[in-house]
């Protein structure tokens, strides 16, 4: 898969500093034109119980198109990752809030990577990462750097940022 | 031999002097933070009880996480009981526990039994959950297996009874996902979580009820779960205890502060014995020890300037079923529970397979999901789709809706809305009362108090 609008994630202009939201545009779709439904799956990491969170997630993604495969609650990093293979989404949006995100998600987008036949497949993930209200500055960089394609810490500006990138998802046939 | 009274006693003495107890919600990964946070919760001017919340690793059994966290110096959202040493804790507890400050383990795992181990092995004999509401909240391990792991824990802890100690256990089944779900099914669970406790061997028990959006229906929930723990528990300890709202909170530090002083308010005005706070960074973050202080202080002031029921020190043990919505409900949902089985676990799991209990939102593969709910205009919580449940919805228009993303962030916010608004109209007709303010946009902070 080759996702042209792509930005490496270590790009400096990545980290917008007003806030810390951080977007990488997956792929935009210049012509506009129809496109078949893309599939997302949505999921949190594996000790993180909230839902609240992924029900509310799987309608904004409907809205816009999408259909949503949401796995629950305390999902493993094994179930991902089979859940990955058996659906074939064109998306992973990891969603988190009670604090165990950061490094949950590092561990996750680690084993996500070893992983060939899942190396094309942008992840995600948002919500509230760390304990620290929201204000380690090192947080975002350090999850891309590990391979997520977007970063959507919890703040007013972070929706707009992930419904703008996910208009301009492609679906995995053009992938 | 000598009984050491616990956290049941402590309570009913509070009782005896008119005095609400008040606990936080507190943990912390390092011990000797931990030991600090209840020294600093003994200390409080109030009745108060220490809390040791446990963290997430632990919760879902992933032992190896909690080491790795503690090794790397990575924070954890609790403390860790299963995996610091029994020497670590006991010393964290050293000279702490005694009659006069009962400390309370609040976790949250379908898997308690390593849990209920390390609380036997410290003497730590006060601790919360259920076998639904540790269940369907907080993971996938399948109802059937919590079921069991809950027998096997509440038998083993009921045996601490054996050492001459007092174990106590609260539902947390009063709570339920912490928002949107109608009081009578949170009452209904409350008492049958209960009725399972006392069917495994506890005699002294306390019932849960979660703040939720409407004060006079959570008045009726109160008076609704007393009753029936009055009908259906028999002669055992048991008291209520109070959640301060466990859902969305507001964003200001006002806001926060006015739902609490009425989360205490309430507590007084209906009898509950106990009531547990949450602080101004709960939209936030975990907060520190000096927050969780300021809530206790600011909810026992709360507290002494509201009236007390006549009789409240002394309640009638057996009161006039309340003539409420919330208490048929409730009523009717514990009856047709209890008619399944005559074992409370396995009227439990008949129930929720047959859609007899079914939770609003709740993704977990053993809930039905055929229940939702809606706010109606005087802010109570109510049924728009009852599913198999043995009550009726309210609301006919409400039916098949299919909710946007918009009109559910907006029930989850209900609260929270509410509270930030008045503390910003304080503010304005305080500091500008000729400017007409809008409102701020939902997710922003903006603190009156701060400007
Ligand atoms: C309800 C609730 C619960 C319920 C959850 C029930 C359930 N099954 O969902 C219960 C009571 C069970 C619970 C338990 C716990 N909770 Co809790 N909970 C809350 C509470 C009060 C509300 C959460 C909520 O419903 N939000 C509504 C949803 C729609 O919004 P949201 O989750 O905030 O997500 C928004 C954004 O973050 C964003 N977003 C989220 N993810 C993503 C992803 C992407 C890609 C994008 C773009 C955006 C995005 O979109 C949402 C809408 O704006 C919050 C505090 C608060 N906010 O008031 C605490 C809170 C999240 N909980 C917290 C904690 C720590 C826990 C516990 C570990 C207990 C503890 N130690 O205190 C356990 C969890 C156990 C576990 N294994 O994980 C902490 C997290 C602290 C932190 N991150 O620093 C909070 C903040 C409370 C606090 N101040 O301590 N909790």
């Amino acid at each position: 898969m080759n996702l042209p609008g792509a930005v490496s994630p270590t790009d400096p202009d990545l980290v917008s500093t007003g806030h810390r939201a951080v977007a990488v545009s997956p792929g935009a779709e210049p012509d506009g034109s129809r496109r078949p439904r893309r599939k997302v799956l949505v999921t949190t990491v594996s000790s993180d119980a909230h839902t609240w969170n992924l029900v509310f997630l799987q309608k904004v993604i409907e809205e816009l198109g999408c259909d949503v495969v949401n796995l629950g609650p305390c999902v493993p990093d094994d179930l991902l990752v089979s859940a990955c293979l058996e659906h074939r989404p064109d998306l992973v949006v990891v969603s988190s809030v009670n604090g165990h995100g950061h490094q949950d998600g590092l561990r996750l987008i680690r084993r996500v990577s070893e992983r060939s036949e899942l190396s094309h497949l942008p992840f995600v993930i948002g919500g509230k990462l760390g304990m620290d209200g929201g204000e380690d500055e090192d947080r975002p960089a350090q999850l891309l750097r590990a391979g997520f394609r977007g970063v959507f810490e919890d703040n007013p500006a972070s929706l707009s940022l992930f419904r703008s990138f996910l208009a301009q998802l492609p679906s995995g046939s053009e992938l | 031999m000598n009984t050491v009274a616990g956290l049941g006693e402590f309570v009913a003495r509070a009782r005896d002097r008119g005095e609400l107890v008040v606990q936080p919600r507190m943990g912390f990964a390092d011990p000797e933070r931990m030991r600090e946070g209840l020294l600093a919760t003994r200390d409080v001017d109030a009745t108060t009880i220490g809390t040791i919340t446990l963290d997430s690793y632990t919760r879902v059994g992933d032992l190896r996480a909690a080491e790795d966290a503690l090794a790397a110096g990575e924070g954890l959202n609790g403390y860790p009981i299963v995996t610091h040493s029994p020497q670590t804790t006991d010393q964290l507890l050293s000279g702490l526990l005694s009659e006069d400050f009962p400390v309370q383990v609040r976790h949250g795992s379908a898997r308690p039994l390593d849990i209920f181990a390390a609380l036997a092995r410290s003497r730590l004999t006060a601790t919360e959950g259920g076998p639904v509401s540790y269940c369907l909240p907080y993971g996938r391990v399948p109802l059937r297996e919590s079921v069991q792991n809950w027998s096997r824990s509440c038998e083993l802890f009921a045996r601490l009874g054996d050492l001459g100690l007092r174990p106590h256990l609260e539902t947390f089944g009063g709570c339920m996902l912490g928002q949107l779900c109608p009081p009578g099914e949170l009452v209904a669970l409350s008492v049958l979580e209960a009725l399972f406790f006392r069917a495994h061997g506890l005699r002294s028990i306390s019932l849960s009820y979660a703040q939720q959006t409407h004060p006079g229906q959570d008045a009726e929930a109160l008076e609704a779960l007393r009753s029936l723990a009055g009908e259906l528990l028999g002669p055992i300890d048991w008291h209520v205890v109070l959640y301060a709202y466990m859902g969305v909170f507001p964003l200001t530090e006002s806001g926060a502060g006015a739902l609490m002083d009425d989360a205490a308010a309430l507590a007084v005005r209906t009898g509950t014995e106990r009531l547990i706070v949450k602080t101004v960074v709960e939209s936030l973050r975990i907060p520190t020890i000096a927050e969780n202080v300021r809530s206790l202080r600011a909810a026992a002031v709360a507290a002494r300037r509201t009236p007390r029921p006549i009789g409240a020190r002394r309640p009638d043990p057996a009161p006039p079923s309340p003539q409420t919505e919330v208490y048929y409900e409730a009523r009717a949902i514990v009856d047709a529970v209890l008619d399944l089985d005559e074992d409370p676990g396995n009227a439990l799991l008949k129930a929720f397979d047959r859609g007899i209990l079914d939770i609003p939102y709740c993704l977990h593969p053993d809930n039905r999901g055929r229940t939702s709910s809606y706010i109606d205009d005087s802010g109570r919580l109510r049924w728009a789709e009852t599913g198999d449940l043995p009550v009726r919805p309210c609301a006919a228009g409400q039916k098949n809706k299919t909710v946007t993303s918009s009109e559910f962030q907006e029930a989850l916010t209900y609260v929270s809305r509410k509270y930030d608004a008045q503390a910003y109209d304080t503010q304005c007709s305080a500091v500008c009362d000729t400017e007409q303010h809008p409102l701020p946009p939902p997710g922003r902070r903006t603190d009156p108090r701060g400007t």
